[in-house]
């Protein structure tokens, strides 16, 4: 049966895997099904699920513009208009605290864990044994695999009243640092969490990108009497500018989008003036609290924001001559 | 990118390199190497030693507990294996064990043959359907949906507090896609011509050809897949409401984080209940461990894998 479908393929277009750039040779529309049906039923299972669970619940943002109930749902609910809107005219007191906490924890986060890994990168490239490097590099890799729940029992059992830097403490006569668990604190914390699970895999980028530059130019620097930190300033860095702006761009796509498993497990010992972000107030609010327009409607405004932001980020980089995160 | 430089995983050791520095650089200062060993010593030390802590406490004995103020150990004074025998015989954590390891190896396995299944279709150019499927797989990158609507919709197909909404929502991940498609249009396509002369179907191609020679990146983005199925919380959260079907990050967050009191009833049988520190380290290193063990094999795949993504994605 494989063999006769295929003959036939071959009978309708001879050069079969070519690509379809010539327009004679494009067979029309159901031959090119017919030809491809059993490719496109191997793919069929995870497009199915792609569209179900990445597309069908944009659909299910029209409860923005509802007073959903869930007892009714979508089809009965009241619709209600721009009310759920309103957040976004009328001061709301929980929502600004969770705006404000997640444009500052955004603005610590890309200014302090983002040269993290472009330094650890630099570091590690600057070590002449390639063994030697293998071995650091798995070992900093390792704790992004760790799940969020892991990464915060770790900083608990290190840091907290009983942990091992207290219990350190205690036994030589000092008192306790207070550091899990403290309002203030919090964003600190959660910064250096972010910074102990990801700062290691993030040199991954870096140094496969410095990998790649010509070490020609490095050898001609060097003839010419350029020592390694003139090499790395005038060789390293501007080679890999493009990917770092990159990076950038995606990150401040994501600048609404901060830390939520992380932050939704420490919630409650700090308590949510210090904590609440935007997901965790769509949690919060939706999910435990019933208001489910109201958080729709703060998730749906988080995501046009989101998307607006990379476009805006990326017309930014090709102002400045760079490629971005897709082509003009 | 040029074959004669050095590139990460090169073992090879060129001739006019002594001690792997080409012999134009210059020895560095002893300042200057004092400061990077110093550097990369703290980054290593402070990834290994809570590693290290938790598994000394886990096997530490009550006594060595109490001499340590109750607080964390670095050395567990002689094994004490308690801990474990009273968390693996039984009770809470084994069951969320055995559910987390299923969803792990259910889940991976479905989310590699679709992924592939998808891949595959996607990278033949010119294939019936492929250039809008791929338009809706770089948006699926760009945009998520949100946590609300994602909620209904598996609401509404009826998987609350079902198994299956752990594996389902999460079997396709768009860039895991993208990245098995870059690697597949990079194989040889002769190959596949010359099969499908000699009467090979796509099916055929796909599984005695393609996969084959994929081995590299099937291995990177199956420990991505299973490494998120193991470490599922925050859907677990969402979705499963019986204490009984609890994976092992909900197990995890109340016992551990949250600091609940395991009691004797919750446990497998066992003589005397083990001190709660080394309990909620035993748990803690449980969930710790497969992803410690899988980890060495996968590892010299990651560059590979990576950085087609970062590449071509």
């Amino acid at each position: 049966m494989a063999l006769d479908q295929t003959s036939k393929r071959l009978q309708a277009e001879p050069i079969d895997w070519g690509d379809s750039s010539a327009p004679a040779a494009r067979p029309r529309r159901l031959a090119r099904l017919s030809r491809d049906k059993l490719l496109v039923l191997l793919g069929l299972p995870g497009a199915v699920a792609l569209l179900l669970f990445q597309y069908v619940p944009l659909l299910g943002n029209v409860i923005a513009f509802q007073d959903y109930q869930p007892y009714l749902g979508i089809g009965e609910s009241e619709w209600v208009g721009m009310e759920n809107f309103s957040f976004l005219w009328e001061a709301n007191p929980a929502f600004l605290t969770a705006l404000y906490n997640t444009l500052v924890l955004t603005v610590i986060q890309t200014v302090l864990v983002f040269p993290v890994p472009l330094a650890l990168a630099l570091l590690l490239n600057s070590l002449a044994g390639e063994r030697l490097k293998r071995l650091l590099q798995s070992i900093l890799y390792l704790p992004h695999f760790l799940s969020w729940v892991i990464v915060v029992s770790l900083f608990q059992q290190m840091l907290g009243n009983a942990g091992m830097l207290n219990t350190f403490l205690l036994q030589n006569g000092f008192p306790i640092v207070e550091i899990i668990g403290v309002p203030e604190l919090f964003k600190a914390l959660l910064t250096a969490q972010v910074i102990w699970k990801d700062a290691g895999w993030g040199t991954i980028i870096f140094l496969a990108a410095i990998s790649r530059i010509d070490q020609e130019q490095y050898e001609a620097a060097a003839v010419d009497g350029a020592n390694a930190w003139k090499r790395m300033w005038h060789i390293t860095l501007p080679s890999i500018k493009g990917l770092f702006i990159l990076l950038l761009i995606l990150r401040l796509g994501n600048s609404l989008s901060v830390g939520f498993e992380q932050i939704i497990l420490q919630q409650g010992p700090v308590g949510l003036p210090a904590s609440e972000v935007l997901d965790t107030f769509v949690f919060n609010n939706g999910i435990v609290g019933g208001d489910w327009g109201l958080s729709a409607a703060v998730g749906l405004v988080k995501g046009v924001v989101g998307v607006l932001l990379v476009i805006g980020a990326n017309k930014l980089a090709h102002a400045f001559g760079e490629k971005g995160v897709y082509e003009k | 990118m040029s074959t004669d430089q050095a590139t990460i995983g090169d073992d090879t050791v060129r001739p006019e390199q002594a001690n792997g520095r080409p012999v134009w650089m210059e020895k560095p200062s002893l300042l200057v190497q004092a400061l990077k060993f110093i550097a990369l010593a703290i980054s290593v030390a402070l990834v290994i030693i809570p590693f290290w802590s938790i598994i000394a406490t886990s096997l530490a004995s009550q006594e060595t507990i109490n001499a340590a103020a109750g607080g964390m150990v670095m050395w567990p004074g002689g094994i004490d294996l308690t801990a474990y025998q009273a968390v693996l015989s039984g009770g809470v954590v084994t069951r969320a064990m055995i559910i987390s390891i299923l969803i792990t190896v259910v889940g991976t396995l479905l989310s590699l043959a679709t992924t592939a299944g998808l891949a595959y279709w996607l990278s033949r150019s010119g294939s019936f359907g492929s250039k809008p499927m791929v338009i809706l797989l770089l948006g699926a990158v760009l945009f998520s949906p949100g946590l609300i609507p994602n909620y209904l919709v598996v609401k509404e197909l009826g998987l609350l507090d079902s198994y299956w909404s752990l594996i389902l929502p999460v079997m396709i991940n768009a860039f895991n896609v993208i990245v098995m498609r870059a690697f597949f249009q990079e194989l040889p396509q002769e190959l596949f011509e010359s099969a499908a002369i000699d009467g090979a179907s796509s099916a055929t191609i796909l599984v005695r050809i393609v996969l084959p020679l994929s081995k590299a990146v099937l291995a990177v983005i199956g420990l991505f897949y299973a490494v998120a199925y193991w470490n599922a919380f925050f859907n677990a959260l969402l979705y499963i409401q019986t204490t009984d079907k609890w994976p092992m990050a909900l197990v995890l967050r109340t016992f551990v984080v949250n600091q609940t009191t395991i009691g004797g009833d919750q446990l497998g049988p066992a003589e005397a209940l083990p001190p709660q520190l080394s309990l909620q380290m035993a748990i803690l290193v449980i969930a710790v461990v497969p992803i410690l063990l899988v980890y060495p094999f996968l590892q010299r795949h990651f560059a590979k894998g990576v950085m087609i993504g970062a590449v071509k994605g």
